[in-house]
């Protein structure tokens, strides 16, 4: 028997990059506090509108993402709320230490905001795919990590970021437009995931664009006959767990979607929660141990295996597995 | 300067306290039997100098909006940090027999005060080269909100192997922070040998002075030429100042003066006793006494 299933539609396109350049307007228009760093790559992360507006609070840094983070910290220390913002690949991996040491071990508060992340960036080729950067930043201690899904969503995560004071926050973006669905009378809650359909057979846990995949796989797998719940894990850590648990109960088998590792990322996060609380049968939608190539963003999540139709088959696979 | 409450020491009683330091570090590194000797018996004469004569602070209150920043890029250096920030009232002089303990304040490298270090310790050092970037952002916001307080980083010279220093010098220069002064602890000296065996840093002065900064030379075991460089660097408008001063790693004990051998290591008891013996007394008083002390001045 089929039930009736939530339908959730895109109301047209644009860039979570541009969800933060948005905020950041508004936030710097509200909080003298609030700086900016940049790292030689200001109108690719959107910050060149807050340089132009604001030239006073922002800091070029050049091409020197270790020199940046340590600036943050340097501006947190005296009162500013500094956001610091250049691609995934060089705001994660390349000035690691420097977050460990001078952000996440002194639990200052600077906002990391990660634009071009995961594979879908694309024609720029591996070098420039964050595949690691979620891996990298929750592994910190007091760190918090955020992978926003859509336009709206990004923005009210980078809004809700100046309230964490105790503590670094990771936001990740990506540079394509993609699907706004996010619905502005739905509470947005750092370390709150939310629920966008409900189902009785399988769950799709999902972060960044592979909540709108999942969405639509989860359409695929309703017409098949198979109640398909969806949660969009917005924050990676503080890991809701309760959510995941409660899913783990009612449906029983789970799937993880992310534009990432398979490693140390949503899917481990996931894995690491139930296997502790509720061992539950998982398939891993995710980037498999491997490096990424050039070609188009959706090119790409197919060659990959982290588009919708790999979720409709993980989600087919894992209920094989089911305990009935 | 000094902080709301304090006088100056005078350069006489800055020498005294420079020996105290060191009889602390010596002390401290007995007990703990973990730590680093070398650079910082080196640098007790600077650390006399900033804490009793050039910072402004109240250890009564370690967020006074007017006070300086002071940074330890070099984290390794905490010994004689931790003596000077003890001395200058910022925690019980007796918990400097805690280094490296467990549960202590005084960890291994210096962790912040709103965590789980000591009061002082602005942030986290330990990872070498980081210090630089934290002072230019610190002195970016205070030029922000307009405010005056002056804004010191001291590096190891072995610490400008690190990359990372030389993109802060490059921010620090392109932004004129004359608020800000950085110290190089110049003894020659860091682990594997000395530094122009492991990698070549001179002509140093002249790098920096290419970098855009104001470069003052002095000798680092001199109180007075270091103050005479301190006046010189914080008079010093539209460019950082850096100053290199000389220093001698384990200076004040024989045995150690001048041999790279002793940046990571604690003395021996007997070293130990030793390096005592060769550092007097002073006004100001030990913060532990030994069972050897006591059963040496009890009366016969």
């Amino acid at each position: 028997m089929q039930s009736s299933v939530t339908i959730i539609e895109s109301k047209g396109e644009k860039a979570t990059r541009q969800g933060f350049a948005d905020a950041l307007m508004e936030l710097a228009n509200e909080n003298p506090n609030v700086v900016v760093l940049g790292g030689d790559v200001s109108p690719s992360v959107k910050v060149d509108g807050f340089a132009k507006a604001y030239p006073d609070r922002f800091f070029s840094v050049g091409v020197a993402e270790a020199d940046m983070m340590g600036v943050a910290a340097g501006l947190a220390l005296v009162g500013k709320i500094p956001f610091a913002s250049t691609y995934g690949e060089f705001a994660t991996g390349r000035p690691f230490d420097q977050i460990r040491q001078s952000l996440a071990y002194s639990q200052l508060p600077v906002k990391i905001c990660a634009s071009h992340c995961g594979i879908t960036v694309g024609p720029d080729g591996a070098t420039h795919q964050s595949l690691e950067d979620i891996a990298l930043m929750r592994v910190l201690p007091h760190m918090t990590v955020i992978s926003p899904c859509d336009y709206l969503e990004t923005k009210r995560a980078v809004r809700r970021s100046v309230s964490i004071t105790n503590g670094p926050v990771y936001i990740r973006f990506f540079r394509d437009n993609t699907p706004m669905f996010t619905d502005e009378t739905v509470p947005f809650e750092i370390g709150k995931a939310n629920t966008l359909i409900d189902g009785n057979d399988v769950t799709v846990i999902a972060a960044g664009l592979q909540v709108w995949e999942a969405i639509k796989a989860a359409e695929v797998l309703h017409a098949e006959g198979i109640s398909t719940r969806v949660i969009n894990m917005h924050t990676i850590k503080p890991l809701d767990k309760d959510v995941i648990v409660t899913a783990a109960k009612e449906t029983g088998a789970i799937v993880t979607a992310e534009d990432h590792q398979i490693h140390c990322g949503l899917g481990s996060a996931v894995a690491e929660c139930l296997v502790q609380i509720l061992p539950t049968p998982q398939e891993f939608v995710a980037v498999k141990d491997t490096f990424g190539e050039s070609g188009k963003g959706d090119e790409l999540m197919r060659k990959y295996g982290i588009a919708r139709e790999d979720i409709v088959r993980a989600a087919k696979k894992v209920l094989k597995r089911k305990q009935r | 300067m000094g902080g709301p409450n304090h006088q100056p020491l005078s350069v006489a009683e800055l020498k005294e306290m420079a020996r105290q330091i060191r009889r602390d570090i010596i002390k401290m590194l007995m007990i703990s039997r973990s730590g680093h000797s070398g650079g910082p018996l080196g640098l007790a004469d600077i650390f006399a100098c900033l804490y009793f004569n050039v910072l402004k602070y109240d250890p009564q209150n370690v967020t006074w909006p007017d006070r300086d920043y002071f940074f330890l890029s070099a984290g390794h250096l905490a010994p004689v940090w931790y003596a000077a920030l003890a001395r200058a009232g910022f925690f019980p002089l007796d918990e400097l027999a805690t280094l490296r303990a467990i549960n202590t304040r005084l960890h291994g490298h210096p962790a912040p005060w709103y965590t789980h270090g000591v009061p002082g310790v602005e942030i986290a050092s330990g990872s070498l080269g980081q210090g630089m970037s934290v002072a230019v952002g610190c002195a970016l916001g205070l030029r922000l909100d307009k405010k005056p307080n002056h804004v010191f980083v001291l590096h190891g010279d072995g610490e400008l192997d690190e990359g990372q220093v030389w993109e802060g010098i490059m921010s620090a220069a392109h932004y004129k922070l004359d608020t800000l002064t950085a110290i190089v602890d110049r003894n020659f000296c860091q682990i594997d040998n000395r530094t122009e065996k492991v990698m070549e840093l001179e002509p140093l002065a002249d790098k920096w002075a290419a970098f855009g900064w104001n470069v003052i030379n002095c000798d680092g075991n001199s109180v007075e030429e270091f103050l005479h460089a301190i006046g010189k660097a914080s008079n010093f408008r539209g460019k950082p100042s850096v100053i290199i001063a000389k220093t001698f790693m384990g200076k004040g004990v024989s045995f150690m003066e001048d041999d790279y051998r002793w940046h990571g290591v604690p003395p021996s008891t007997e070293q130990g006793k030793q390096a005592l013996s060769e550092l007097a007394p002073t006004k100001f008083g030990d913060f532990f006494e030994f069972e050897w002390e006591k059963e040496a001045i009890a009366p016969a």
